[in-house]
Order: C-alpha cells, then structure tokens, then sequence
C-alpha cells in the first residue's frame, strides 16, 4: 500500500457503533474497515442515515464506537482530539455572533494558547486563503451565508491541522457558491497537501474532489465500496464534462444503487 | 409628481386639527364670554388658532415646522390655563367655565397632534432618531402632568385623594434633605448592597449547580420554594433577625433577587446548542474555557433578563420591608408615616423619588445589555448593523 512511503492517518478496523434508543438498537455504523493515507481526499457518500456523519464524529470522537477499532495518527481518537490533530468544519458555519471574523479564527487559537503575535498572522493568513480579507472586522450576521462557511474553513485552517473533517459543509449553500468553494478547497487542498475527510450526499462534489470515494450503504450503515479516483490531482470545474468524470460518478451511482441507497426507506 | 397624489393628510390628523382648531375656538370664547380674558390672553388666543390654522397648511411641506408650531402653540394654551389658576386670579368671580374646559381639551389636542407630527417623522440620521426618541416622550410626559394639573385643579380635587403635579413639586422642593436621606437609607443601602448580594449569589449558584449535578436536583427545587415565599411573610422575620436597619431590608432584597437570577442563569447556561459546544470540544477546551468563551456569552440575554426584572423587584422588596419596622429613615418609612398624617403630597413625592430611581437603575442596565449583547438578534436592529 505504502508505495510512495506514505503514512496511515486514519485506519478502521471492524468498527461498529450501536446507539441504544428505546425502541432498540440502532445499528448506525457496522463492520466498517477503512485506511486513509497522508494526503488523500477521502469522501464519504451515502443517502441520509447510512452512518457517514457518524463515521465522521468517531474520527473526531465526538461520538464512541461500541466495538472494533479506529486509530488516528497512530492513536486513540480521544488521544488525537487532545493532541488537536484535527480541524473539524460543520454543517453549518457556527461562528459565535459576538465575536467578529477575526475573532471567530482567533478562537481555537485562543483556547490552544496560541501566543498573539502569531494569531494575528495566522489570522490575516488564512482570511486571505478563503478571499476574505476585508470582512476580519464584520460580525458572522453581517455575512452571507457562503462567506460564514469560508469563515468557518478559515477557522478551522487556522489551527493547521494535518487533517481536515468537513461533514457537508456545503450542503446548505447554492450551486453556484458551491462549485466556487468546491474549486477553491482544492486548490487549497494541492497547495498545503493536507488529508481531508469530506462528507457530502452529490455524487458530483464527491467525484469533482476526492482521491478516494467511500460509498456507503444504510441498515445497518456499513461500506459498500471504495473507489479510487484516477482523474489528476490538478482539477478545474471542466472536468466534470470528460468521459472518465462521468465514468466515475457512474460508478457511484451504482455503487450507491446496489447498496440499496435508492430504495425507499421501510 | 407621483408624490403629489399621495393623501398627506392621514384621516385621524384630519379630525385632530379640526377639532382642536374648533375646541380653541370655543375655549377662547368662553373665556371672553366670562370677562375672562385680558388683552394680552387675547392676543395669545389669537395665535393659538392661527397656529393651527397655518400648521394645517405646511403639514404637506414639512412634518418638523408644523409640530413644532403646534408644540408652541399648544405652549400658548397652557400659559393662559396656568394663567387662569394662578393664585389672585379672577378665580374667585368666576369658576372654571365651559371655556376653561375647551381650552384645556384644545390644549390637549394640539399637543397630541404635535407628537403625531413628530412621531410619523422618517429619518435615516441617528442623531435625529436619538433626538425624537427623547422628544415625543418628553412631550408625551410632560402633557400627562399637565392634564393632571389642569384636572385635579380646574375639578379642586381634594388633596388627600390626588394632589396636583404643582402641589407635589413644590413639597418635593421643600423636603430635599428628607428625601435625600430617605433615598441613601433605603435606595443607595438596601436596594443597591442587596440586589448586589442577591444577583451575585445567584449567578454564583448557577455556576456550582452547573457543575454538579447533585447541586441541581437538591437546590434548584429549594430556590423554588424561596422565590415562592411571600414578601410580607420574610420582611418581619428579617427584621427580627438582622435588625431594624437596612440590612435587613438587603436581607429581604436578597432573598428576593436571588432566584430569578438563579433560574435565568441556568437556563442562559444551557442555551448553547450542541453545535457549538461539539465545536468547542474538537479543539480540546476545558470546562473553564468554554464557560467563559461560549457558555457566558451565549447566557448574557438571559442575565441581563434577570438584571432587569431585579431591579424592580429590589426597589418593591426595600419598601415594602420598612412598612414592617425600620428607623424613623427610608423611602417605605416615610411613605407609611405621612399616609397616616394625610400628607399624600409627600408620598407622592417619595412615589416620584422611587419612579425615578427605579427608571434610571433600569435604563442604566438597558444600556448596559445594549453594549453588551448588541450581537443577539433582538438587539441587531438597534444601532450596530
């Protein structure tokens, strides 16, 4: 596997996660094996309850697997969490109203003990990543909702991580603003080679920016398959016209069709 | 050219001016009919319904130069009625007639129209806003005593049941020192050092109880059964216990305040959604870290709430708690006393003491939660955004 002498960032073996509700049990993530390298770009795919966000919070141990086993960076989760070897990025934005951009990315940096001098920079730096230079001083209600998300990327950048979770954190915007971020995370992505998890449910986004593409299944949520993507690193929003494109996201389709994802749900 | 058809007038400012221009009509000739009215008065009466008349006129061009000339005008109208109760006055000869009334209800409408201008004014400048903000109220008020005056003596009202706003101030002016001592005795130490302790334990409370979930399930039910407690119940048991002094006027503000800010601040600290708390969990953050950086923040409409509704509650608690044993000082002390020796002007000046204490004390926190919680939506449209 290790071809380029590449490490294993995440890697998931046989993990289960059963939540006890009162109707019984509900099995939301079973039998999931997953290894994830330096440098990829692994998206989860999946209909509505086939466990993809809860795989996702395991990663970031915001929630505990009931059985098997899941290492990050060679640790437990809990321990990663600690070590801050992630950035986590929502679903929505959740910058806190009462602080103003740059202090909603000085946050994290904050509470790291991050010293002022080089939050002040980190902070200019990272603005200017997501192409919101000149809003450091508006407050999160004074955005739109797109520039609140590139505000949340922008805090969770700033912290460096090696490793970027992001559970749909386009799911509530446009198109149009998000094929714009689509575009500009991967080229942030192939400028600072970090490993990111992404969660999203369109086969588009999915194809359009991951390196690996995990298609997952729901009752229980488990893995269906995983494809490897052979298209460039080097991406524009064009290639979403070629023949391999579509002959991928035509993989997922029915990689997500035997897993049973399009049927209705009893 | 589109604006031109536009109706100007609203159909309420119609009838207002008509009939206030009508009721000075009649005032001003009943006073005349009476042999009411000197030269001077007259000419006074004279611009009054000029006054009218022209704002009519250039209520189209400009909402300011006709409230203001309704303003004043309305200004004339009350020199005149104060006029006609001055003391030495032609009072005696004759009581007030049928024009003092249609002066007064001409009076009155002018002012109301004059606020009606004033308050259907748009503007974009924040100064302005500011300035019509303190306007219209002022004007507002300030009509209210006037009617007070003009009815509880043009009516001679006996004192006992409703002194007149004059009969007031000018107790208010002569008893400066008293009030001044009875406001130290029962605002600046009751109210202020109790409602300090009240709220400052509460929050207090909140926090160990939000850190102990042992705390919440014995004590939360306990504060209920505090707040349950009826005022009149604890004063006299307060003052048995610490005294008849202010402290245990504090005593009882405390025992007052203490719940609501209790009850406010848990229910702020749950605020947050789990959003945000799982945001502050990803970057490893103490318990401590996120109090201060989400919990508090997130809980400071709800304090402030607490704040608020305290600082009437406190004032309440301080003198209703003299009525039950106090030194011969404090605003409750005065205020049972000189009911007793039909001195209700001077209650009435203590009233007017306590309103206004208590409007200051809340404005100041108003303000205060302005600065501070001028990101929560209910406060965006005021100011910052």
């Amino acid at each position: 596997m290790n071809v380029n002498n590449r490490s294993s960032v995440i890697s998931v073996d046989n993990l289960s996660l059963t939540f006890e509700t009162r109707d019984g049990p509900v099995h939301a993530l079973s039998d999931i094996d997953l290894d994830v390298q330096d440098g990829d770009f692994v998206s989860l795919i999946g209909p509505s309850g086939c466990g993809k966000t809860t795989l996702l919070r395991v990663i970031a141990d915001l929630e505990q697997a009931t059985g098997g086993s899941m290492l990050v960076n060679g640790v437990t989760p809990a321990e990663a969490r600690i070590n801050r070897a992630y950035g986590y990025v929502f679903q929505a934005a959740s910058l806190y109203p009462w602080r103003t951009i740059a202090n909603n990315i000085a946050l994290p940096l904050e509470i790291m003990g991050v010293d002022s001098a080089t939050r002040k920079q980190r902070i200019e730096d990272n603005l200017a990543l997501v192409n919101l230079t000149d809003f450091g001083k508006k407050y999160p209600w004074q955005l739109s909702g797109g520039m609140q998300q590139r505000a949340s990327i922008a805090r969770a950048l700033a912290v460096e991580p090696d490793l970027l979770l992001m559970d749909e954190p386009f799911g509530a915007l446009d198109e149009i603003v998000r094929d714009h971020l689509n575009e500009q995370l991967l080229s942030l992505w192939a400028k600072t080679n970090k490993t990111v998890v992404f969660v999203t449910h369109s086969i588009p986004e999915a194809v359009y920016l991951s390196t690996h593409i995990v298609v997952m299944s729901p009752r229980p949520g488990r893995i269906h398959d995983v494809i490897v993507s052979d298209l460039p690193r080097e991406r524009s929003l064009d290639i979403r016209e070629t023949p391999e494109f579509l002959k991928l996201a035509n993989r997922v389709r029915d990689g997500l069709r035997a897993g049973h994802s399009y049927d209705e749900a009893v | 050219m589109v604006n031109a058809a536009k109706p100007i007038f609203s159909r309420i400012e119609r009838i207002l001016i008509i009939a206030a221009g009508l009721s000075a009509v009649l005032g001003l000739t009943g006073l005349i009919v009476q042999g009411n009215l000197d030269g001077r008065l007259t000419v006074a009466g004279a611009v009054i319904v000029l006054s009218v008349y022209l704002g009519h006129q250039i209520i189209v061009k400009s909402r300011w130069s006709c409230g203001t000339l309704f303003t004043l005008a309305s200004l004339l109208a009350t020199v005149i009625l104060l006029e006609k109760l001055a003391p030495g006055s032609a009072k005696e000869t004759s009581p007030h007639g049928w024009g003092y009334w249609f002066l007064v209800i001409a009076a009155w409408l002018i002012a109301w129209a004059a606020v009606e201008q004033f308050a259907s004014i748009r503007t974009l400048s924040t100064a302005v806003q500011w300035f019509l903000r303190l306007l219209i109220p002022l004007l507002f008020g300030s009509w209210l005593l006037l009617g007070w005056e003009f009815v509880t003596r043009g009516l001679d009202v006996p004192q006992v049941l409703l002194p007149a706003p004059s009969v007031i101030a000018e107790r208010f002016g002569n008893s400066m020192p008293i009030l001044w001592a009875d406001f130290k005795q029962t605002f600046l130490k009751a109210v202020l050092i109790g409602y300090a302790i009240g709220c400052g334990a509460g929050f207090i409370v909140a926090i160990l109880i939000d850190r102990s979930p042992f705390l919440q399930r014995g004590l939360l039910p306990i504060g209920n059964l505090v707040s349950a407690l009826p005022i009149v119940g604890v004063a006299p048991i307060m003052v048995m216990w610490f005294g008849f002094d202010w402290p245990s006027k504090a005593a009882v503000v405390i025992v007052m305040t203490f719940f609501p800010m209790l009850v406010n601040t848990v229910a702020g600290l749950a605020a947050s959604n789990a959003m945000q708390r799982d945001l502050m969990k990803t970057y490893a953050a103490s318990y401590w870290q996120t109090l201060f950086k989400l919990r508090l923040p997130e809980a400071l409409p709800f304090i402030f709430n607490a704040l608020k509704i305290n600082s009437t509650l406190a004032l309440i608690g301080a003198i209703v708690a003299e009525f039950f044993g106090t030194p011969i000082v404090g605003m409750g002390f005065r205020i049972s006393t000189e009911v007793g020796r039909m001195n209700v002007d001077m209650v009435w000046a203590e009233i007017a003491v306590a309103a206004v204490a208590g409007s200051l004390f809340y404005g100041v926190l108003a303000l205060l939660e302005r600065l501070f919680t001028f990101w929560h939506p209910s406060m965006r449209n005021s100011g910052h955004a």
